[in-house]
C-alpha cells in the first residue's frame, strides 16, 4: 500500500518541456537584452527602431546561444538559434499584417457615417468634406459584380471539382495541372481576355457583366481546389453505400454527396468571393467606374468599391485619401465577414 | 398429385452490367464538359490575346522583348504612321521585382511555416493560421495603398541603409539619391503579399513530413533543428521550392499593388534602389487609359507574354510541388 502511495507522490519529469526555471531565465535574458538594446540606442551610434530590433535579437542569440552552449554543447547552441530565427521570422510575418489592420482601422473610421451607405458620389468629387457623399453606390456594383460572377463560376468549379473526385476519368491530372495553372493567371490578363474576347467584338461599351466575367476567371481555380478537397473528406461508404441501393452515379452524386458536402462547399463559394471581392484590375478595365446607382449589370459604367477606393487615392487630397481609408475599411469588413463565415461553416464536420 | 403441381417462373436472368444508364450518360458528360473549363479558357485566352496582338507581334518581331520603347506616332487622319513596341525594360522590372521579392519572403516564410509547425503550441497555432490565411485573401489595392502611405517612408529609409553601407555593390548603386517609388520597395510589397501563399504551402508540406522518421530522430536524441534538418528539409524541399515559385508567379502578374508604389518609367534599371522602373502588368494598367486602339492591340501582346511567362512558372512550380517528398537522410 505505502509503495503506491510513494510512487502518486512522484511527478512525472519531462525533460523535453522547458522547466519553470528555464522560463524565468529565457524571460530574465529577453529582459536584459532589451534593457541593453535599448541603452545601445540611447546612447551608441546606433538608431530608430531597426537599430533597436538588430541589437535586441543579436544580443538575445548571443546570450540565450551561449547559455546553452556551456549547458549542452554545441547542437544545444544551433538549436536555440534555430529557434530564436524561427520566431524572428514569424515576427516578421505578423508586423505587416498588424500594421495594415492598424491603420485601416485607425485612419478609415474617420469616415464612417450613416448616409456613407445610402449616398453615391454623383453630386460629389473625392476632395468634398467626409461628411457627404457616400459608397452605397458601389457597395450595390460590387455585389452586382460579385453575383454575376458567383452565376458563372461556383457551377463550373463545382463541376470541375466532382470531376476531379467523382469521375477521376483521364483527364484528372490535366486538369489539375491546369486549374493550377488558371489560379496563377494574373487578374489584368483576366481582363485583358474579356476586352479583347467580348468587349471589342461585341459589347463595344463597358458594363458590370464583363467585370463579373473576369472576375468568374480568377473565381473559378479557388472554387474549384477547395471544393475538391472537401468532397475528397467524404467518407467513400457513403458512396458505396448509395451505389449499393440502387442508385445510379448521378443520384448518389445529387442525393448524398453533395448535400453531405454542403457546408463545405459554400465555404469554397466564400472564400471565392473574398478571393475576388477586392479586385481591382480587371473592373478597371472593363466596368468602367460610375459615380452613381447603377441597377443594370449589362449597360453603364458600374461603380464597385475597387474602383471608390482606387478614385479616391488617385485624387490625392487629404479629404479623397480619407475617404479611399474608409472604402478600404468597408471592403476589409466584408472580407472579414466572408472570412468568419468560411472559417465557422468549414470548421463544421463534414457529413452532417 | 394435382396438389404437388406447382407453376414456377423463373425470372427472366437479369443482365449484370456496367454499363452506365442514360442518366449517369448525361451527368458524366456535363461533369466532363465542366471540368474541362479551365482548359477551354486558358486557350481561349491565348487565343484571344494572340489574335489580338498578332499584329504587333508580326512587324515588331522579336524586338517586342528585347527592345525598350514605346512610341507610336499619328498623322492628321490619325493614321499610325510609325510606332516602336518593346516590352524589355518591363520584363526585366517584372523578373528583377518578383525575384527579390520571392528572395526576402522564401526565408521569412519557411520560418514562420517551421514555427508554426513544429514549436508553436496549439493555442498560437490555430489563431495564426487564421491569420495568415485571412491575410492571404486581403485584397491587392489594400497592400498597394497600405504600402504607398506605410511601407514606403520605411522602406526609403532602409533603402538609405542599404546604399550607405553597400552602395559599393552594383545593384545597390543610386546616384540620384531618389529612393522613394524604387523596384526595392515594390519587391518589399510584393514579399508582403507572397508571405501568407508561401507559408502555407510549406506548412502543409512540413505536416506531410513522416512521423516515424521525426519520432526515430527525437529518439535518437536529435534536437529539434537536428530533426528539422535530417528529415523535415529533405522531405520538403522540391514542395518549398515549389511553394516559392507559385509565388514568383503572383509576383510577377501583380498590378495594382506594384502601379501604387512604382514610378514607372520606359528605362532599363538594374539599381533595385532608385525609383525608376516598372513591371508588364503595371504598364498594361498604366497605358491602358488613353491608348488608341493601335496601341490596345500592343498592350494584348504584352498581356500575351507576360501570360506566357507565369504559365511557364506556374507549371514549374506544380511540377515541382507533386514531385516533393524525397527521402531523409
Amino acid at each position: 500500500m505505502s509503495t503506491v502511495k510513494e510512487f502518486n507522490d512522484v511527478k512525472p519529469i519531462r525533460p523535453w518541456q522547458a522547466s519553470t526555471r528555464d522560463r524565468l531565465v529565457t524571460a530574465g535574458v529577453l529582459l536584459f537584452s532589451l534593457i541593453t538594446a535599448y541603452g545601445l540606442v540611447k546612447f551608441t551610434g546606433l538608431s530608430g527602431k531597426l537599430g533597436l530590433f538588430f541589437s535586441f535579437v543579436f544580443i538575445f542569440v548571443a546570450l540565450n546561444s551561449g547559455r546553452e552552449y556551456l549547458r549542452f554543447g554545441n547542437a544545444a547552441a544551433k538549436d536555440a538559434l534555430v529557434n530564436t530565427i524561427v520566431a524572428v521570422g514569424t515576427f516578421f510575418t505578423l508586423i505587416p499584417i498588424g500594421s495594415i489592420l492598424f491603420k485601416v482601422i485607425s485612419k478609415g473610421y474617420k469616415g464612417l457615417y450613416l448616409g456613407l451607405f445610402t449616398h453615391d458620389m454623383s453630386l460629389n468629387s473625392p476632395n468634398d468634406p467626409l461628411n457627404q457623399g457616400g459608397l452605397g453606390h458601389s457597395i450595390i456594383g460590387t455585389l452586382l459584380l460579385v453575383s454575376f460572377a458567383l452565376v458563372i463560376s461556383v457551377p463550373v468549379g463545382i463541376l470541375t471539382a466532382l470531376y476531379l473526385t467523382e469521375i477521376k476519368g483521364k483527364f484528372s491530372q490535366p486538369i489539375k495541372f491546369l486549374v493550377q495553372a488558371m489560379s496563377g493567371v494574373p487578374s489584368i490578363v483576366a481582363g485583358l481576355f474579356i476586352f479583347s474576347a467580348i468587349l471589342i467584338p461585341i459589347a463595344k461599351n463597358n458594363s458590370s457583366i464583363l467585370g463579373s466575367m473576369s472576375l468568374a476567371i480568377l473565381m473559378i481555380p479557388t472554387v474549384a481546389r477547395t471544393a475538391e478537397e472537401v468532397l475528397k473528406l467524404i467518407p467513400n461508404d457513403l458512396r458505396e453505400a448509395g451505389v449499393a441501393l440502387g442508385g445510379t452515379q448521378w443520384r448518389t452524386v445529387a442525393m448524398i454527396v453533395v448535400p453531405a458536402a454542403k457546408s463545405g462547399l459554400i465555404t469554397a463559394v466564400i472564400l471565392g468571393v473574398a478571393r475576388i471581392a477586392g479586385e481591382t484590375a480587371p473592373i478597371l478595365l472593363l466596368a468602367g467606374g460610375g459615380d452613381k446607382f447603377n441597377y443594370n449589370p449589362v449597360s453603364g459604367p458600374m461603380g464597385s468599391l475597387p474602383y471608390f477606393i482606387w478614385r479616391s487615392f488617385r485624387a490625392g487630397t487629404p479629404e479623397s485619401i480619407s475617404r479611399a481609408w474608409t472604402g478600404l475599411l468597408v471592403l476589409l469588413a466584408i472580407v472579414f465577414v466572408l472570412f468568419a463565415i468560411a472559417r465557422r461553416l468549414g470548421s463544421r464536420k463534414v457529413g452532417k | 398429385m394435382s396438389t404437388t403441381e406447382k407453376t414456377y417462373v423463373i425470372p427472366e436472368k437479369r443482365e449484370l452490367t456496367t454499363k452506365p444508364r442514360f442518366s449517369d450518360k448525361v451527368f458524366r458528360g456535363i461533369v466532363t464538359g465542366g471540368g474541362l473549363t479551365s482548359l477551354v479558357i486558358l486557350g481561349l485566352i491565348f487565343g484571344f490575346l494572340l489574335y489580338q496582338g498578332y499584329d504587333i507581334l508580326r512587324t515588331q518581331g522579336f524586338g517586342f522583348i528585347t527592345t525598350s520603347r514605346w512610341d507610336v506616332a499619328f498623322d492628321e487622319a490619325g493614321n499610325v504612321t510609325s510606332s516602336q513596341f518593346g516590352l524589355s525594360a518591363m520584363l526585366i522590372g517584372t523578373i528583377l521585382c518578383s525575384f527579390i521579392a520571392v528572395l526576402i519572403a522564401v526565408p521569412i516564410s519557411v520560418s514562420t511555416a517551421l514555427y508554426l509547425s513544429f514549436y508553436a503550441p496549439q493555442w498560437v497555432k490555430k489563431p495564426m493560421v487564421t491569420i495568415i490565411d485571412l491575410m492571404a485573401s486581403f485584397p491587392s489595392i489594400l497592400f498597394g495603398i497600405w504600402a504607398f502611405f506605410v511601407l514606403m517612408p520605411s522602406g526609403a529609409y532602409w533603402a538609405k541603409l542599404l546604399n550607405h553601407y553597400l552602395g559599393f555593390i552594383p545593384l545597390f548603386k543610386n546616384d540620384q539619391m531618389i529612393f522613394e517609388s524604387s523596384p526595392f520597395i515594390a519587391s518589399l510589397i510584393l514579399a508582403v503579399m507572397i508571405i501568407p501563399i508561401i507559408t502555407s504551402i510549406s506548412r502543409e508540406i512540413f505536416s506531410q513530413a513522416p512521423l516515424d522518421r521525426i519520432q526515430a530522430a527525437y529518439a535518437l536524441g536529435a534536437t529539434r533543428w537536428g530533426m528539422i534538418k535530417a528529415v523535415v528539409i529533405p522531405h520538403g524541399r522540391n514542395g518549398v521550392i515549389g511553394g516559392a515559385m507559385l509565388g514568383l508567379g503572383r509576383a510577377m502578374g501583380e498590378t495594382v499593388a506594384v502601379y501604387t508604389v512604382l514610378n514607372i518609367v520606359f528605362a532599363i534599371n538594374w539599381h533595385i534602389l532608385f525609383g525608376v522602373g516598372g513591371n508588364v502588368a503595371s504598364l498594361i494598367l498604366l497605358k491602358f487609359g488613353e491608348a488608341s486602339p493601335y496601341e490596345i492591340k500592343a498592350l494584348m501582346a504584352a498581356g500575351l507574354v507576360l501570360f506566357v511567362l507565369t504559365l511557364i512558372v506556374n507549371f514549374a512550380s506544380d511540377l515541382l510541388v507533386r514531385s516533393f517528398g524525397g527521402k531523409g537522410k
